[in-house]
């Protein structure tokens, strides 16, 4: 073979080559597949209509199996009181498994602060959950790919892959990570995938008697969830992080993030 | 009943006390161990660049406690990796970051920069040690009564020489060769190696503390500190160590005495190296915690001018919380007291030792305080953490995340330091100039 034909037959291989596997890049199968441009899970907290009963968090721990009485939790609810003077107080014990039943504000070891009901401006409770980020920083720093995106939005953590570092617990911006105390491995909330992509309700929702919690598809025009972002006012926690939270709230106030 | 208590027991619970308005999930998850692991490799990496002063630039004066770093740092290495193994709720799958690693993850490169340098590392050794290996096969072979240590150690010496048995003049000057360019590529890997380890911090956005550039370098600098530093302070160690088994004739605290029947270790000519080594070593600590120092200072200066958002709990953890661990034991007596000491004229041998010591508390506190008060406020700002450090186990757990698992990963490379000297000897004395 002459130097020229080598030359020639090289550089129409390398750029066949080019052409096929930038074709790959562009229809990725795996994207190909698994878009699912119809569906895309969000949730819109209404927390005007929550009282803190708590009944979220019971149903949640019993739906997904996390010890009732471990301290740990995948939705909580958090009490603010904003006193007269303008200091602001806020607790969550026990994630509010128990719901909010008397006045005083638990303080861990600074104890508890009794507020009088004369001193208060306002007070308000504000249920937290997974925010299902359109750009997940757990996601990202799992040095395994344990944790993952689904295609309608949805971050989940592969139980048999996950190594239990605790990279995506610190990287999440909003608390919403721990250990299982059982599986010993990372664990949140998932919007009870196992419950909606049967085309039920989360059971924090299901158990809301307010109807404070709502989940819905964002990309249904006329699903109620993306009816109240689309034309409501709503406020998401947090997104200085750049992570696009997808959990919605209406009535959020400055003091919450 | 007990087991079900058990099992309520949440990972980070046991030394973990809240204070004010903490999120339910919030606890301090990275404790001890992930103290330990930036503190190791740090050690690594330190060693590795004091040894390579040598190689690469030819700073004569630190060639005998160059060959001991290298050797030092050899032998930190797996211990690097142990603290991250001990602190996983899964260790079985810690083996999952070099199957699968997934690259968007600071953690992920962890196998692959950590194999290269490994794979460096030895590769250095064994240029240096080809002669020394070479010779050691042809002098235990012709040896008629070999101990049954010796016959061990001539079947090692036949592994590792890979055959190579080429002693001319041409080859070890390409052995030569070859240590200059590994220790010249060893050093930016090592920076890596621990830049890296950096990185895993500073990129955590969620964490206001951690989360800046300049954490990498910071890193990098105070790694090179504690690595000098520990060099300082384990070959005056072990110096004095060989200095009394020379006096007393213990040859077990001699290794090259066993298997290579070698005397020429006297009480005088050690103690002259020690004092020269030690000296001259502590004067390049002083240059790399000037650059560690600095950057540390505009670090906590830039935080408090710009005051955003997160400031307030900062602050709050900074000058109240872990005001001894941060200003008395990391600042003062981990920088201010060694830094003067080291100045001082008329520098000893037991001054520097002694100054080495506190830099290494000093280090060891910096990762304390980055680790442990990086998980010290809530992120609600409005709330604290309290870490208590388990000391008498009474789990698993706290085992591996508590004083004694802490003290099993210090104590491991002096044990394979002493395994590994008998087959390098670190202290051999080349009388040959470096060329």
């Amino acid at each position: 073979m002459k130097r020229r034909d080598f030359i020639r037959q090289t550089a129409v291989f390398v750029a066949g080559a080019a052409m096929s596997s930038s074709a790959m890049v562009m229809f990725d199968p795996k994207q190909v597949l698994a878009q699912r441009p119809e569906l895309r899970w969000g949730f819109l907290v209404d927390t005007h209509r929550c009282v803190g009963c708590g009944f979220c968090v019971k149903a949640c721990k019993i739906e997904n199996d996390i010890p009732i009485e471990a301290n740990v939790t995948r939705t909580w609810v958090e009490r603010y009181v904003i006193k007269q003077d303008g200091e602001v107080l806020a607790e969550s014990p026990k994630g509010a498994l128990n719901g909010f039943t008397n006045k005083r504000i638990d303080q861990n070891t600074s104890g508890m602060i009794e507020v009088k009901d004369e001193d208060v401006a306002q007070a308000f409770f504000v249920p937290k959950l997974c925010n299902q980020c359109e750009t997940p920083a757990c996601v990202q720093v799992c040095p395994v790919g344990a944790t993952y995106q689904t295609a309608d939005g949805v971050v989940l953590v592969d139980r048999k892959w996950c190594i239990g570092c605790g990279y995506c617990i610190m990287g999440c911006p909003y608390g919403v990570r721990f250990f299982h105390p059982k599986e010993h491995v990372a664990d949140k909330c998932t919007f009870c995938y196992h419950r909606i992509v049967d085309g039920g309700d989360t059971a924090c929702a299901q158990a809301c008697p307010f109807g404070a919690r709502k989940l819905g598809n964002l990309r249904d025009p006329d699903d109620p969830v993306a009816k109240a972002v689309l034309y409501g006012r709503v406020g998401v926690l947090r997104d200085e992080y750049g992570t696009k939270p997808q959990v919605f709230y209406l009535g959020l106030s400055k003091e919450v993030h | 009943m007990v087991e079900q208590l058990a099992s309520m027991i949440v990972h980070g619970e046991a030394w973990t006390v809240k204070d004010l308005f903490v999120l339910p999930n919030e606890y301090v998850y990275w404790s001890i161990q992930i103290v330990m692991y930036p503190y190791m490799t740090g050690l690594v990496a330190g060693a590795f660049v004091l040894s390579s002063l040598y190689h690469v630039f030819g700073v004569e004066k630190l060639k005998q406690i160059a060959r001991y770093a290298l050797v030092f740092s050899f032998a930190l290495l797996p211990v690097a990796m142990l603290p991250l193994l001990l602190h996983l709720t899964q260790p079985l799958r810690g083996i999952h970051v070099l199957m699968t690693p997934h690259f968007t993850s600071a953690i992920s490169a962890f196998g692959i920069v950590f194999m290269t340098y490994a794979c460096i590392v030895a590769a250095e050794i064994w240029f240096v040690y080809r002669k020394f290996i070479v010779d050691s096969v042809v002098r235990l072979a012709a040896k008629s009564n070999r101990t049954i240590y010796q016959s061990l150690l001539l079947q090692i010496y036949r592994i590792i020489s890979l055959g190579a048995m080429d002693v001319s003049s041409k080859a070890l000057e390409s052995d030569h060769k070859a240590v200059k360019f590994l220790a010249g590529l060893g050093i930016p890997v090592a920076c890596f190696l621990h830049g890296y380890a950096g990185f895993i911090f500073g990129s955590v956005k969620a964490n206001a503390l951690w989360m800046t550039p300049l954490m990498p370098v910071i890193f990098i600098f105070s790694a090179v500190v504690s690595g000098i530093a520990l060099c300082i302070v384990s070959y005056y160690v072990f110096m004095e160590i060989r200095k009394r088994a020379a006096k007393g004739g213990w040859n077990f605290f001699l290794p090259e005495t066993i298997g290579h029947d070698r005397t020429e270790a006297n009480y005088e000519e050690l103690s002259s190296m020690q004092d020269y080594e030690v000296k001259m070593t502590s004067k390049y600590l002083l240059i790399f915690m000037t650059l560690a120092v600095t950057l540390e200072v505009l670090d906590m200066i830039f935080r408090g001018y710009t005051a955003v958002k997160s400031w307030d709990a900062l602050r709050q953890v900074i000058y109240v919380h872990d005001f001894t661990q941060i200003f008395i034991l990391q600042g003062l007596l981990g920088n201010v007291v060694p830094f003067v000491l080291l100045l001082l004229p008329r520098l000893t041998v037991r001054r520097a030792v002694t100054a080495s010591l506190l830099v290494l508390l000093g280090v060891f506190m910096m990762r304390w305080n980055v680790v442990i008060g990086g998980q010290a406020f809530s992120l609600t700002f409005s709330g604290f953490m309290h870490y208590h450090l388990p000391i008498i186990p009474d789990s698993i757990e706290t085992f591996k995340e508590g004083l004694m698992g802490a003290l099993l990963v210090i104590a491991s490379p002096f044990i394979i330091f002493y395994f590994l000297n008998m087959i390098f000897p670190a202290f051999i004395v080349d009388k040959k100039k470096h060329q």
